[in-house]
């Protein structure tokens, strides 16, 4: 019985890690400029908990075996050990806590700081299963929006054309371009319920939050096309909640904002 | 076994009960107060904590049985997402009709499973199974210290189970929000989704139940600890499993009421236009929500005040019944006896104070993700503690493969593996990718999903005996544990991986996006590993009750275990312990005791005459 159970861990240790290690099925290639290094701190820590993964199934198959039942005698009296125990405890307190502070430097970047000035102002508004994405057109400037206006065949966000700022507010719906190499800063909104934007190449997940305006903000480097997902449960159709993120080049960005702008 | 004139042995035969104070074994005598000869007193409405404990584990075994089939449909929903199943479709003939398994039934049966498996089953079944049977008697007591209030916990737990129940069948089904039942999508009404009218009233009223009866539970428990040992059993000498119970109910006792006053609020602001959680301005299905001032924010700060030391509470009774397991077969002394009580109550301390990792991409302000992720991390200290010590448990011992042993180095091995990837969850820059992919479905099903059945399938092998005076089929048992040990890996590893490309939970099928339509033969892969693991349990659930009547008899002390529940015959009279109240001399894990003449010391057995 020891033997066997010993058997199955290791096999499954083992099987874990090439999961793991073979990369069958991976991150998509980042498109950020902060995700490469989200993706080494992820690197990382697999690394660390892998070791002590390896480490704690072994001990455990191991002494499995080599401490199963056999012959005479009896086990061992020995429980305490204090100075192990701080040893041990002390380890893991270093390692955790460091891998924990490494963990912010990303997140401080990101997060911590302002949007950089002169970034692309777009604003993201998140509806049942809808992305409606808001760029302020040549003015810079988000014009007013009115709730009671918000209509979703012609006026999704509520613009109020009263206000000379909204006459040239560009609104599409579930295509969002971005040009590459530039800062952009997303204010993140939503009609009615929570929902989540993630886009997995971009290493960027963000609640948009009925009542809120939250802001982030990340920089492209590779241009191409890639899918927003909804992370957080919306209803109905939460799994078919797709937008497009498009990341062009400055031109390629200034034509198709201006093919999308109200004549 | 047998009895013996050592002074380290106990005569504990189950034919010859007999209870030992002061070196002499004494008959044991009637008991103090009678038990109630009316069949309703005596098993339904009873005040015995052992009836109301198995009362408990009675209702887990049935909510978990259709916990597993609710599982089982969305798995077949995520293999094989258009395909018709018309005999599955009868169990559910409103929600499945045409026998589909549509997205909105996905939703509700995503809903329903976590809320059945989180609260009537990981909750229920240790503490308030294998708590309310066993905390009396590890303790020497002769009942709960609230006899009455234990009965109401019971069935006000069982009202809230009928409750939950009752949503799948009302208009609209169960609620499609979730067991996290995040406002406002919770809070709105039906206009935001299928489910989310009376379903959702039924549910936040069953929570509430579960919560108040919670709270009544937790008060017995902690009561009857502080004040209901026996002579001689200082909190020093508690098994383990007493302390894991302890601190659960403080854990409990601390975190119901929030989420009750959170519930309370959710229901007032469906149904009585209040705005705690929703904002104002808000349109749901082209239609301008009366509603001002309130914040979503709220009900994730509430929510997970109690979501995560219920967690906790989960998980903390199975590393106790681990530990006891362990140090039994091991037939060794738990390592680091105070280490282990000490880490206990760290996790919980720190089980408080860990909630916003749940939240670091809600919006939440990110000076606070900081120091919640510095907290959660640290909360791997005091597991990892209990880890080492398990294993220099296991370091020289003599280990017996018993079925219970089995699930408790089971239990070892999956808590590592659950363990380490909240590593990577309680990273907060790590969490951005991470944060609601099924690498955290992998996470939390393993280390508060399948860790703790892993304890309660290892409690439920190792007191079967006592329970029920006869024991449980060796060869099936074992034949459940290597199938359910192999196909818990073989379904949550996958999983990990599935969330490293970015699927998002709750999602009905991946066809939506281009990102997860490769990633579909992995749930193939899962959906057929947890097939063959829910058939699995069929083995428990048969040996389960074909052992209360066929199974070979069991003697007192069937493992040669230490703690008092094994100084009383099986199954334990009404009051436990007769008139005769046990004296304990000793620690809880005296196994190996050099110079001893048994391999193990009752914690009645006298302290030794002379130092020999």
């Amino acid at each position: 019985m020891g033997f066997a159970l010993a058997l199955v861990i290791g096999v499954i240790t083992l099987g874990t890690v090439v999961l793991f290690a073979g990369r069958f099925w991976w991150f998509p290639e980042a498109i950020s400029e902060h995700g490469p290094s989200i993706d080494r701190q992820f690197m990382l820590t697999l690394t660390i908990i892998g070791i002590a993964f390896i480490l704690a199934q072994a001990t455990l198959a191991f002494f499995i075996v080599r401490y199963r039942r056999q012959g005479e005698g009896r086990a061992s009296y020995w429980h305490d050990s204090p100075r192990l125990e701080a040893l041990w405890t002390t380890i893991t307190a270093v390692v955790f806590l460091s891998l924990a502070v490494l963990g912010q430097r990303v997140w401080a970047k990101l997060h911590l700081n302002a949007p950089p000035p002169g970034a692309l102002q777009v604003e993201v508004t998140a509806q049942q299963f809808v992305w409606n994405i808001r760029y302020p057109g040549p003015d810079g400037k988000f014009g007013r929006t009115r709730t009671e206006l918000i209509n979703d065949v012609d006026n999704p966000v509520g613009l109020d054309f009263t206000d000379p700022a909204a006459q040239d507010d560009i609104v599409t719906v579930n295509q969002m371009a971005i040009p590459v190499n530039r800062d952009i800063h997303v204010i993140l909104r939503s009609k009615d319920v929570i929902h989540s934007f993630w886009v997995p190449p971009l290493r960027m997940k963000q609640d948009a939050v009925p009542g809120l305006a939250i802001n982030i903000h990340f920089k492209a480097v590779k241009t191409g096309q890639f899918e927003i997902a909804c992370a957080e449960l919306c209803g109905l159709t939460h799994h078919r909640m797709r937008g497009f993120l498009l990341v062009l080049s400055e031109p390629e960005f200034e034509r198709w904002l201006q093919q999308r702008a109200s004549p | 076994m047998g009895a013996s004139s050592a002074p380290f042995s106990v005569s504990a035969q189950g034919k010859n009960p007999r209870i030992l104070k002061g070196g002499k074994a004494m008959t044991q005598a009637t008991a103090v107060h009678e038990a109630p000869k009316s069949f309703i007193r005596r098993y339904i409405f009873s005040t015995d904590h052992k009836v109301i404990g198995l009362q408990y584990l009675f209702l887990a075994m049935a909510a978990v049985a259709i916990g597993i089939v609710l599982s089982l449909y969305m798995r077949l929903r995520l293999a094989w997402p258009t395909e018709r199943w018309p005999l599955l479709g009868k169990l559910f003939p409103n929600a499945m009709a045409g026998g589909t398994i549509s997205p909105e039934f996905y939703l509700s049966l995503v809903t329903m499973h976590g809320t059945i498996m989180v609260f009537f089953v990981l909750t229920t079944a240790p503490l308030g199974g294998f708590g309310n049977y066993f905390l009396p008697i590890q303790v020497g007591a002769h009942d709960m210290a609230f006899p009455v209030l234990n009965m109401l916990s019971f069935w006000v737990t069982l009202a809230g189970f009928l409750v939950l129940m009752a949503a799948f069948f009302v208009s609209g089904g169960a609620p499609i929000s979730g067991w996290t039942a995040y406002a406002p999508l919770s809070a709105v009404g039906e206009i935001a989704g299928p489910g989310l009218g009376m379903g959702q009233n039924l549910w936040i009223l069953s929570i509430a139940l579960f919560c108040i009866a919670s709270l009544l539970g937790a008060l017995n428990f902690i009561t009857t600890t502080l004040n209901l040992r026996t002579k001689g059993m200082a909190m020093t000498r508690l098994p383990l499993t007493v302390w894991a119970w302890f601190t659960t109910a403080v854990l409990a006792l601390l975190a119901f009421p929030v989420l009750l006053a959170g519930g309370i609020l959710l229901l007032l602001d469906r149904v009585a236009g209040t705005s705690f959680f929703v904002p104002g301005g808000l349109i749901v299905s082209d239609k301008i929500l009366p509603h001002k001032g309130g914040s979503p924010l709220l009900w994730q700060h509430l929510f997970w005040f109690f979501g995560h030391p219920e967690v906790y509470i989960a998980i903390l009774p199975g590393m106790g019944i681990t530990s006891h397991v362990l140090s039994t077969f091991a037939r060794k002394p738990i390592f680091g006896y105070r280490a282990m009580v000490t880490a206990i109550f760290a996790i919980g301390l720190l089980g408080f104070l860990v909630w916003g990792h749940h939240m670091f991409v809600s919006g939440m302000s990110p000076y606070s993700a900081i120091a919640f992720s510095l907290l959660t991390l640290s909360i791997g200290v005091p597991s990892a503690i209990k880890t080492f010590n398990w294993l220099a448990t296991l370091y020289k011992a003599r280990i017996h493969f018993t079925v219970p042993m089995l699930f408790a180095l089971g239990f070892v091995s999956i808590f590592v593996t659950g363990g380490l990837s909240g590593i990577v969850l309680g990273q907060t820059s790590l969490d951005i990718p991470m944060h609601d992919t099924y690498f955290v479905v992998a996470h939390f099903h393993l280390i508060m999903g399948v860790a703790a059945i892993f304890g309660i399938f290892a409690g439920t092998y190792y007191w079967f005996p006592k329970i029920f005076g006869r024991m449980m089929n060796d060869a099936l048992g074992k034949l459940h544990f290597w199938l359910t040990f192999i196909g818990i890996y073989a379904i949550f590893i996958p999983m990990h991986i599935l969330g490293i490309a970015g699927h998002p939970r709750r999602y009905a099928e991946t066809a939506g996006f281009d990102f997860l339509t490769p990633l579909q033969p992995i749930h193939v892969f899962i959906t057929i590993a947890a097939l063959i693991t829910a058939g699995a349990q069929l083995l428990f659930f048969f040996n389960f009750f074909w052992s209360i009547w066929k199974g070979k008899k069991a003697e007192m002390n069937p493992w040669r275990a230490t703690t008092l529940e094994w100084t009383i015959p099986s199954p334990p009279p009404h009051d436990n312990f007769g008139p005769q109240t046990p004296v304990v001399h000793r620690g809880p894990y005296e196994y190996s005791v050099p110079g001893a003449a048994e391999d193990y010391l009752l914690q009645t057995a006298p302290p030794a005459p002379t130092k020999s």
